[in-house]
């Protein structure tokens, strides 16, 4: 029906003896938006992280099982995670903007990549805003700090940072949950625009907004993935018992 | 009752043990500063000394600190930056040779400075620049004897574990997250590193690096044997010329001098100008750090 971005196979992982993940299995469709849902500690973000290889900067971890990006595993020997991480956006649960101005945090991207050129890099800061629905608060604040802006601002900066760098996938591991109802809609907002050209991934503790914006729901309990399905099948009539307790309230 | 008693007898002790150490630093500013300032004035600071060091000024022993602690500079704050950059960002914690490196800095950090300058003679003049001479000038002594070039590099030696330590501090306080979204954008470690780490620790390496500067100005021990002067008619002009130095010549003029009743005046002024040029340089410290972190809010 769709296109396959992302198919994990039968991925585990382990903090030292601890599995953290166990066996998950599922396959993620190119521009869509993928909501993971569960209580805390049942994974989800450890396996958000597993996509763009953010775990390895975590001593003994150790992973099993296949990640297929485009069809390649990205665990492969070969693969550069330097290469692989261009191609995959994340914006974090706290928004981390550099202490830089506006205009050199979305131009950091690029800039790595070795664009030098003035005007290029006003394009690219200029459109990625832009594409971020920041651009008309920005315009005249371009060389303002980026730690200056509210909450809200700072983690659309964010959003558009990664995108300066053209990413095809982008991870978002709870990007509202520090922010007020106002924020929250409007990042709602962007990732609903985003979807046209983007495939998202969107880790959430909050299952309204996983009901608005995601396409399909993925959910997490105690490390195993128990259900993925189409957004409004998970929230009307859930495939497992312990899906239907979480997402009614009954525990989490 | 009881109680209550303790908490003042605990409450005084503490008390004048404060009022001790201010009395302390406000004893030595005022003596120095009573027997030196009538005799500091701008002949003082830009004059040679004159009729064997009884009169004249200080120029020689100002201008050699300057440069003694400038070329220390040079070379301890890139080896010391990039030694904390190891620490921090790339040794494993526990590793032995990450545990090796900072058991090394510590012992360095309490190695009486007496030694160091004993270590600058036998390694800097006896062993390379001995060695420099045979090789390069065909066995004439130039670099091995001391001079201001083996001075610096021994204090070099001496204050490289304070910007170790200060400039890992700096590092460690950038957060996680800031890594993370350097990673996350395809940067490499050292790209990371390079635009979001040590912008992040400016302030760190300046800091570190203006303690230094404050230590080796007023350490004697170390340029002892290697390159200070009892006195030079001329300044340095190459990095084989030996130097004059203020800690030195409040060392020389107390014990060394013919008439140290006559050196008296000048002792106390030259202390005064080193204790305002460790003072000022602290308060400059002081002063960036905070510029600084209001500039990053």
């Amino acid at each position: 029906m769709e296109d396959l971005k992302v198919k994990v196979t039968d991925l585990s992982l382990f903090y030292s003896n601890n599995q953290a993940l166990k066996n998950i299995t599922m396959d993620i469709p190119e521009k869509k938006v993928t909501a993971f849902i569960g209580p805390s500690g049942c994974g989800k973000s450890t396996f958000l992280r597993t996509l763009n290889r953010m775990n390895d900067l975590i001593d003994n971890v150790r992973i099993e099982g296949e990640v297929l990006i485009d069809g390649v595993n990205i665990y492969d020997r070969d693969i550069d995670v330097v290469n692989l991480r261009k191609k995959i956006g994340m914006i974090f649960q706290k928004s981390n903007p550099f202490a830089k101005s506006v205009y050199e945090n979305i131009a950091f991207g690029p800039r790595i990549n070795g664009i030098t050129q003035k005007s290029k890099l006003d394009e690219i800061v200029e459109f990625s805003l832009k594409q971020a629905a920041i651009w008309d608060e920005m315009q005249g604040r371009l060389h303002n700090s980026a730690l200056s802006l509210s909450g809200g601002q700072q983690q659309r900066i964010c959003i558009a940072r990664s995108l300066a760098v053209n990413p095809e996938i982008i991870l978002m591991d709870e990007p509202a949950s520090a922010l007020d109802p106002i924020s929250t809609g409007k990042i709602e907002e962007l990732i609903h625009d985003l979807k046209q050209k983007y495939t998202i991934i969107i880790v959430t503790h909050n299952m309204q907004q996983a009901a608005r914006t995601s396409d399909l729901t993925a959910f997490f309990y105690l490390g195993e993935l128990v259900e993925i399905n189409k957004t409004e099948t998970i929230f009307s009539n859930p495939g497992k018992k312990q899906t239907e307790d979480y997402i009614s309230g009954r525990f989490g | 009752m009881n109680r209550n008693r303790k908490d003042i007898i605990i409450e005084s002790l503490t008390g004048i043990s404060v009022l001790l150490i201010i009395f302390i630093i406000i004893s030595i500013l005022a003596i120095t500063i009573k027997g030196g300032w009538p005799n500091l004035s701008w002949k003082f600071l830009v004059e040679f000394p004159k009729d064997g060091m009884t009169k004249g000024g200080i120029f020689p022993a100002i201008v050699g600190t300057a440069l003694m602690t400038l070329i220390m500079a040079v070379a301890a704050v890139p080896f010391g930056v990039i030694t904390a950059i190891y620490l921090a960002e790339y040794a494993r914690e526990n590793s032995v040779f990450a545990k090796t490196i900072r058991f090394a800095v510590k012992t360095l950090a309490v190695v009486p400075s007496i030694i160091f300058g004993l270590f600058g003679l036998g390694f800097f003049i006896g062993f390379i620049g001995q060695n420099m001479d045979k090789i390069f000038n065909g066995g004439v002594m130039k670099w091995g004897q001391p001079s201001i070039l083996w001075a610096s590099l021994t204090m070099a030696l001496l204050t490289l574990p304070v910007v170790i330590v200060s400039v890992e501090e700096a590092i460690r306080t950038i957060p996680v997250e800031m890594r993370e979204a350097s990673l996350a954008l395809g940067a490499t470690k050292w790209q990371t590193i390079r635009r979001v780490v040590l912008p992040g620790s400016v302030t760190g390496i300046l800091t570190g690096t203006i303690l230094a500067i404050s230590r080796g100005a007023g350490e004697v021990a170390p340029i002892l044997f290697t390159g200070a002067a009892y006195y030079l008619a001329d300044l340095p002009h190459s990095l084989s010329d030996q130097f004059m130095s203020l800690g030195y010549h409040i060392y020389i003029m107390s014990t060394q001098s013919a008439n140290v009743d006559a050196t008296l005046p000048i002792q106390f002024a030259t202390t005064l100008v080193l204790l305002l040029l460790t003072f000022s340089l602290n308060a400059v410290a002081v002063v960036l750090r905070y510029r600084i972190r209001k500039k990053a809010k």
